[in-house]
């Protein structure tokens, strides 16, 4: 299948507000014992951090914010490597990146 | 052995509409003693043990099962991601609200061409308006849509306006499939193919119109893979990621294997757990070792899995070989004489298609 799925792959700027695209769901399979994300032809197996990444990304936490609660949690977090966990996922449609607030 | 992911569950090959590229087997009658509500509502059960996540309704059409509604809330009460894939026909307000409250989470509808007389034509019944008002509902109650068209030769050519009425009832998602020859589509493949022309005023237009809507419309286009230099990794691997179950009970690795020459495997009989895991069915094309060369050594086995095995057998005669589609395929040139044919200058653009049937008749 070629799908030209790459065109809206963007950068996830450390100010970008992270959260579900509309109609995606994040849910634990017990099964597996993983936490998944399901859309209409998708599914996306998650380790770990992945859920606990996307459990921060309600869309008014940044993704500086994220990494600043991940550190709190885990010894080592490099924000690259949460940007580009994120950018996957917007890549897949799973994930929408809301820009900074600029009227505060 | 890895878990599947999606149950195809088609309900019926029961249908209002008789598209001649239907993947539907050509046998439409070994199909007519479908499932009851209580088998069905197992399946679903063994489905989700299994680690099933999604779950696509289908058929046939799926609202002529009058237990759909209470198919989908007991799929959606196991967590299953629901998605309902139907012509629309039968799809009213008061159906649609009903499904909407049993939690369906996605709805499919498909359309034959961009206007209304080339649809109602394909389709074999009057059927665009009704689909347009499905749309629009499907939208109203607050529902992802996905626009699906199959195509082909006969339809390709108004792709631009395919693209713009999928805009026009603001469709999450357009699927823009060209014709996989499976079924009633395999009968009906030559007036079916298109030209190598015609796909490349296609290509231009999905890139425009991906280019165009991205962000706000998903374009997902499907090459013909007659056209293609690598088959299609059919089904994500057979008995790696999805399964299958026709109305009569049948579980199939792929829609399209109950052609192929193997042993049957049937929920009525079986547990879908014993089915993926350990029938001869399942494990027959499962993995890389029943490959033959130039499979077996080759860098994307992993990749593509050999191609389809339904395509292998219907142009070979034999499922365990190469998919002929490769380039790689000792038996290429059964794919590159069909498409010859169909870049032929003696071939018309419009020829008579063979409707699928709406049921089965007498057998």
């Amino acid at each position: 299948m070629s799908s030209p799925e790459s065109v809206v792959a963007g950068a996830v700027p450390a100010s970008g507000r992270p959260r579900l695209a509309r109609h995606v769901r994040l849910t634990f399979d017990p099964s597996r014992e993983r936490h998944v994300l399901l859309r209409p032809e998708c599914v996306v197996v998650l380790n770990r951090t992945g859920a606990d990444i996307l459990d921060l990304c309600d869309g008014s936490r940044t993704v500086a914010g994220i990494v600043t609660e991940l550190r709190g949690r885990y010894a080592r977090v490099a924000e690259a490597d949460v940007q580009r966990f994120l950018a996957g996922l917007v890549d897949r449609r799973c994930v929408v990146i809301d820009p900074e607030a600029t009227d505060e | 052995m890895s878990k599947p992911f999606g149950l195809l569950a088609e309900l019926t090959y029961r249908c209002p509409l008789a598209c001649p590229y239907c993947s539907n087997p050509l046998d439409l009658a070994g199909y007519r003693d479908e499932l009851d509500t209580a088998e069905w509502l197992r399946v679903l059960d063994e489905a989700r043990d299994l680690g099933v996540l999604q779950c696509h309704l289908s058929g046939g059409e799926p609202l002529l099962r009058r237990d759909l509604v209470e198919l989908v809330r007991h799929a959606t009460g196991l967590g299953l991601y629901t998605n309902l894939v139907t012509s629309a026909v039968g799809f009213s307000r008061r159906r649609a609200e009903e499904l909407h409250e049993a939690g369906l989470d996605h709805v499919q509808i498909s359309i034959q061409a961009d206007e209304p007389g080339a649809s109602d034509r394909i389709a074999g019944t009057p059927s665009f308006a009704r689909k347009i008002q499905a749309a629009r509902i499907v939208k109203e109650l607050g529902w992802p849509l996905t626009v699906n068209v199959v195509l082909h030769r006969q339809n390709i050519d108004g792709l631009a306006d395919i693209v713009g009425l999928a805009e026009e009832l603001r469709a999450d998602r357009v699927e823009l499939a060209n014709t996989q020859y499976y079924g009633w589509a395999l009968r009906n493949r030559a007036a079916l193919l298109p030209t190598a022309e015609q796909l490349d005023r296609a290509e231009e237009v999905v890139q425009a119109a991906a280019a165009r809507l991205a962000g706000r419309m998903d374009v997902v286009y499907v090459l013909p893979d007659y056209y293609e230099r690598y088959p299609k990794p059919c089904m994500g691997g057979w008995g790696a990621r999805q399964l299958t179950v026709a109305p009569n009970g049948d579980a199939l690795p792929c829609p399209a294997a109950q052609t192929l020459p193997l042993p049957r495997a049937n929920v009525r009989e079986n547990s879908l757990e014993w089915i993926w895991a350990e029938s001869p069915l399942f494990g027959r094309f499962r993995g890389t070792d029943w490959m033959p060369e130039p499979c077996r050594s080759c860098d994307r086995r992993e990749t593509d899995f050999g191609g389809c095995r339904c395509q292998a057998f219907q142009l070979t005669g034999d499922a365990a070989r190469t998919d002929p589609v490769c380039h790689l395929s000792p038996d290429h040139g059964i794919v590159e004489d069909l498409v010859r044919a169909a870049n032929s200058e003696a071939r018309p653009r419009v020829e008579a298609l063979v409707p699928r049937p709406h049921r089965a008749g007498p057998s």
